[in-house]
């Protein structure tokens, strides 16, 4: 909503340094997104054209002679083609400068000599319209300074950000009556009378079928009216406020939509048989044709405004019907000043695609008691721009549907101090809300005053919403600063701190973390070589490209690490956390979602999946089992393994496949770790904690042992077995030497272990670490298909 | 020659030996010339039986005094040889410490997460403790708990992505057939229903986490961002506990020339509802180009918690009063490093990773 100082000052005696007075309306919750101060524009000119003729070597541009005062005519040369002879226009002399900075200067344009320039609005800064030269009214007197003669010398615009519930300020007098209250100014919305004759009843009727939906409807009849040129002081503030001016009748409407937050609706009257006009919701299968020669189809909701013979002719609060357009011919018209649900306004603005500044102040909710004052407001100036004036026949046809009930609400100084922080008096209270329209009475308890929400603000129903106005009157910033402390230390939680270590390792490991679109393209899935049967798809996508919720991380990474090689950052080594969906329903009725963590490595083998399942392993005090599997969804055919912690399946390893590899242009092997983080984490806190293991004073012996082991036996088996033949002695064992040679049977590698022995009471004798060693040899060779090597 | 003469002589040839050595071996090599029984000085004990008892002290004195000298020297050589070898040690060692062939292997955390952390971490010295919740969400949990019944107007402030889950679809409660069950949640607010419903007053609890809307991705905006929302309820909050606390965390997080100011919003969650400013970072209040020469830059929204959320989750708002507040995570990164745009953040380009 823009709002302009003079329009303001109509309305309350309003006064200021401009800056302080945007400070006060943004504490007042109408946010200044731009404070103008209208550039004065010193140089510019009314001046009449006095002749037009070709310019003789170009034909984009035309000779122009201006007159100012009673002098020679000046020459200039001009682009625009759209003035005549005799008509005003602004015109910028030598050296003023214009509201782009750019000064003008006397030029010679393909051997004409130019000495100024005649202005568009835009270039002036007066509105958009580039499309030609301004034309002026005729009454304007020539050599004047343009914005003195249009009164707008030293004016302000302000552009305010206005909050959904504040309908009250989506109009120029509502932002006076606000601001007039802090500044603590007097506010007056004049009462604007017009003369009448004859009776309107004969003319016109309005009937509502549907109270909720309109629950008011003022209307009057008109006329004499003919559609011209509105006034250029009503065209420059529809101008400066965003708003086109069309003609008259369309101006006159829209200022009235601007100053009072009322929008409303002309019919031309020859047009509506015996006058009727009717308000019902629309049914199944209705159309209508819009102003704007579109046909649309209506839903039951819909407001509708119908004809005697219950036909459509417009769409309540958001379009008029084609049928009883105003047109050139017009001469009698009703105007409309409803007032609608704003639900069902919402709804149907929404739907059929036409927000506009009507269907944005009805949504909100319109003041429903100020219907006569804007109606009278728009006869008055309607009256005022036509050349001649209207007749106004009548009375103002009045009809109400439901309209809503004024609320008081009992108001207590207590809760209200409580709830600011500040201890109010109930007097204070009384003094900040009166200005705004709220009225205060007095009841049996010294603590409750009785407050009445006047009509504009719909908003307000509660005590709470009280207390919201006594602190913007007040002023937010005045309230103080208080610092509530909880009973409690802070901290995170142990999943929380262990998720951030887990992340550290990662980090540790070389790993950067990425952040990948969680959504995915419906091929993705089977790009990566995934299987999923039912992914979550969203349902109204902004692109397919991105319809389906992440069902694994592995193709948001893949296309992470592939966007990385086509910018030549080959090895890049990525890691991320998040959660992964699965149509299928938790307890909730919410898709199941789990975190989890996922690494890809690029350039890298398994193994460094695998290195770094250890070092997590390491960390967290958490034992992973390792189970080769042969073709795992993604994965390299016979590069992958799953992960356990005990009998429960957290994830998986291994190498990315080659064909999903290819697919993604990606060059290298790609080394791919996954876990369920919410299990690992869940796991990991289990083991926090348990006792530790007092350290041995005692020497220890170290034991190698390899065996020649059978393809088909993990390293891990043997390992297994070792740890469970070597007993409470071992204190650690480890792989440390795997080769493959002809030297060795067909399908058969060599796993080489270090083991070290150590008892808590007693150094080792050589024969009970021979015992050991044996007991060990025997009991790998007699569970698999291995032998000693020699 | 008197037995002085003799002693004296020995202990001169001892010394002479010893000044005849080179190095550490050969010093070793003739310390049994020098030292025992059998050395130049040890043969002269039996000196001592062949002088008389009256000046055997004397000459027992002597020979100690010899031995001694000799002990000395013997040690002194000992050292000079030893500093000698270790300096010729250390110099054989001597490295060029800027040939190191380490390729530094450290990983990084994504800028987000590295704030996301910051401010859980000013949160927590506040006092507060950290929840989360479900990124697909229900309708109830996103928007009407929250005060936001279906075809609620300010859910048009909201462009949310629906999810499509077959027969689930919709469980029912939108109007008119439009709105559907569940959602990706499109602010951190539903976790704080589940706070409030799942726990009992006081509550101190921020919310991180990631979010979604129906946004085009452009310079400042993306479909999926992060937010951190926090929450207060307890006896006798009131909105200027809020300004405080507001106050508090962003002199802790922004630093002390930065403070904060609330201005009158609206959002349908809270009453009185503002918005909230801090003094521009980049310009510290001077006013610039970043702040629109005001001084301040809008942070986020906050406000107290309106009566409607706080029954809704069963709390009895005559009794408990709260606030909340929330803000964007990635912006605040942005600023921080004068990042011009949103989408760099997502890229994933090792380059910009790398960087922080």
């Amino acid at each position: 909503m823009k709002v302009l100082l003079s329009w303001l000052r109509e309305f309350a005696p309003i006064e200021g340094d401009p800056y302080e007075l945007a400070d006060h309306m943004s504490d007042l919750g109408m946010a200044v997104e731009e404070t103008r101060i209208l550039n004065p524009l010193e140089g510019v000119v009314v001046a009449r054209v006095a002749d037009l003729r070709p310019h003789p070597k170009a034909d984009r541009i035309q000779l122009v002679d201006v007159e100012i005062e009673n002098g020679d005519p000046m020459q200039v040369c001009c682009g625009a083609f759209n003035m005549s002879v005799g008509d005003l226009i602004p015109f910028a002399t030598i050296g003023t400068v214009m509201p782009d900075g750019m000064e003008i200067s006397q030029r010679e344009m393909r051997g004409e000599m130019s000495n100024g320039m005649c202005c568009s609005a835009a270039e002036l800064g007066l509105g958009s319209d580039h499309d030609g030269i301004m034309i002026l009214p005729e009454h304007l007197e020539t050599g004047a300074p343009l914005m003195q003669e249009l009164g707008l010398v030293g004016d302000i615009l302000w552009d305010l950000e206005i909050n959904p519930n504040r309908p009250d300020a989506m109009s120029v007098a509502g932002v006076a009556r606000d601001l007039a209250a802090r500044l603590d100014v007097p506010f007056e919305i004049p009462e604007w009378t017009v003369p009448s004759s004859g009776a309107a009843e004969d003319l016109a009727s309005i009937q509502i079928d549907d109270g909720v939906l309109c629950p008011r409807f003022t209307g009057r009849v008109l006329r004499g009216v003919t559609v011209g040129k509105s006034p250029l002081w009503m065209q420059m503030r529809l101008t400066l406020l965003g708003m086109r001016p069309i003609n008259s009748v369309v101006d006159v409407s829209n200022y009235v939509m601007l100053e009072l937050g009322t929008p409303n609706h002309t019919y031309d009257l020859s047009l509506l048989p015996n006058g009727h006009i009717g308000v019902r919701r629309a049914s199944d299968g209705e159309s209508i044709t819009t102003l704007d020669d579109q046909e649309r189809m209506l839903q039951p909701n819909d407001g509708l405004i119908v004809n005697e013979a219950d036909e459509p002719i417009g769409i309540a609060g958001v379009m008029g019907g084609a049928s009883t357009e105003i047109s050139d011919t017009t001469d009698s018209v009703l105007v409309e000043l409803a007032c609608w649900e704003p639900r069902s306004i919402a709804r149907t603005s929404q739907r059929l695609g036409l927000r506009s500044e009507a269907s944005a102040r009805f949504e909100r909710g319109t003041d429903w008691q100020i219907n006569v004052t804007a109606v009278q407001r728009f006869c008055h100036l309607l009256n005022e721009v036509t050349p001649g004036g209207i007749e106004i026949v009548g009375e103002v046809l009045d009809v109400a549907g439901t309209t809503p009930d004024s609320i008081s609400v009992p108001v207590r100084t207590s809760r209200i101090s409580m709830l600011l922080g500040r201890d109010f008096s109930s007097e204070e209270i009384r003094n900040l809300l009166t200005p705004i329209g709220f009225d205060v009475e007095n009841t049996d308890s010294q603590d409750v005053q009785l407050v009445t929400i006047p009509s504009f603000r719909p908003d307000t129903e509660t005590e709470t919403d009280i207390a919201e106005e006594v602190a913007r009157h007040y002023g937010y910033g005045k309230l103080g600063a208080t610092v509530p402390r909880s009973p409690d230390a802070g901290h995170l939680s142990p999943q929380q701190k262990l998720r951030r270590v887990i992340r550290q390792v990662m980090t540790g490991a070389g790993l950067i973390e990425a952040m990948p679109n969680p959504f995915l393209a419906p091929d993705d899935i089977t790009k990566a070589a995934l299987i999923v049967e039912e992914p979550v798809r969203l349902l109204n996508p902004l692109a397919v490209e991105e319809s389906v919720l992440r069902p694994s991380l592995l193709p948001g990474l893949l296309t992470a690490v592939a966007y990385n090689y086509s910018h030549r950052n080959m090895g890049a080594k990525l890691f991320e956390t998040g959660p992964v969906f699965e149509a299928s329903e938790d307890s909730s009725g919410l898709p199941l979602e789990t975190e989890h963590l996922a690494a890809l490595i690029s350039n890298a083998d398994a193994f460094a999946a695998t290195s770094l399942l250890k070092d997590l392993a390491s960390t967290l005090k958490l034992e992973f089992q390792l189970t080769n599997v042969d073709g795992l969804a993604g994965l390299h055919p016979t590069r992958g393994a799953k992960i356990n912690i005990g009998d429960t399946e957290v994830g998986s390893l291994g190498e990315v496949d080659p064909a999903v590899l290819r697919s993604y242009e990606i060059e290298d092997r790609c080394a791919w770790l996954n876990l369920r983080l919410d299990l690992v984490i869940e796991a990991a806190i289990s083991v926090e904690g348990v006792s530790y293991q007092p350290v041995s004073t005692f020497p220890s012996s170290d034991v190698d042992l390899a065996f020649a082991v059978g393809e088909q036996v993990q390293a891990s088996e043997i390992e297994m077995t070792l740890r469970k033949a070597a007993g409470e002695e071992l204190q650690s064992l480890h792989l440390f030497d795997v080769f493959r040679s002809g030297q060795l049977d067909e399908g058969v590698r060599s796993l080489a272990f270090s083991m070290r022995l150590q008892a808590k009471d007693k150094t080792l004798t050589d024969e009970e670490v021979g015992v050991v060693r044996q007991r060990c040899i025997e009991a790998v060779e007699s569970a698999h298909p291995a032998s000693l090597r020699a | 020659m008197s037995v002085y003469d003799q002693i004296a002589e020995a202990k001169a040839a001892s010394v002479g030996e010893i000044e005849k050595t080179g190095d550490l071996e050969s010093l070793k090599a003739i310390e049994p010339m020098l030292f025992g029984k059998k050395s130049t000085l040890g043969g002269l004990k039996r000196l001592m039986g062949e002088v008389d008892a009256q000046e055997r002290a004397d000459v027992g004195q002597a020979l100690n005094e010899a031995q001694l000298f000799v002990r000395e020297a013997h040690e002194a050589a000992k050292k000079k040889f030893e500093l000698s070898d270790r300096r010729a040690q250390l110099e054989t060692e001597r490295l060029d410490l800027t040939e190191s062939l380490h390729v530094a292997n450290r990983g990084h955390l994504h800028l987000v997460t590295q704030t996301m952390e910051r401010l859980e971490d000013v949160f927590v010295g506040m006092g507060f403790t950290v929840s989360e919740g479900p990124q697909a969400e229900t309708d109830w949990y996103n928007f009407e708990a929250l005060n936001l019944p279906a075809a609620h107007p300010a859910r048009s402030m909201f462009d949310t992505l629906y999810l499509d889950l077959g027969d689930r679809t919709e469980i029912g409660d939108g109007e008119g057939g439009e709105a559907t069950n569940i959602l990706l949640r499109t602010h951190t607010s539903p976790v704080q229903v589940r706070v409030m419903e799942s726990t009992a007053p006081p509550i101190y609890t921020v919310c991180p986490g990631r979010v979604f809307r129906r946004d085009t991705a452009d310079a400042s905006h993306m479909p999926v961002f992060h937010q951190i929302e926090g929450l207060v309820v307890d006896r006798g909050i009131s909105l200027a506990d809020l300004a405080g606390t507001l106050n508090e965390f962003t002199a802790a997080y922004f630093g002390g020339a930065i403070s904060s100011r609330l201005r009158p919003s609206y959002f349908p969650f809270t009453e009185p509802s503002a918005e909230f400013d801090i003094t521009c970072v980049i310009c510290e209040g001077d006013g610039c180009q970043t702040c629109q020469r005001t001084g301040w830059i809008e942070l986020g929204g906050c406000g107290m918690v309106h009566p409607n959320v706080l029954a809704n989750c069963g709390v009895d708002s005559e009794e408990w009063t709260g606030f909340a507040f929330g803000f964007g995570i990635d912006r605040l990164a942005l600023m921080r490093y004068g990042i011009k745009d949103l989408r760099d953040m997502y890229t994933n380009d090792v380059r910009f990773l790398e960087q922080f």
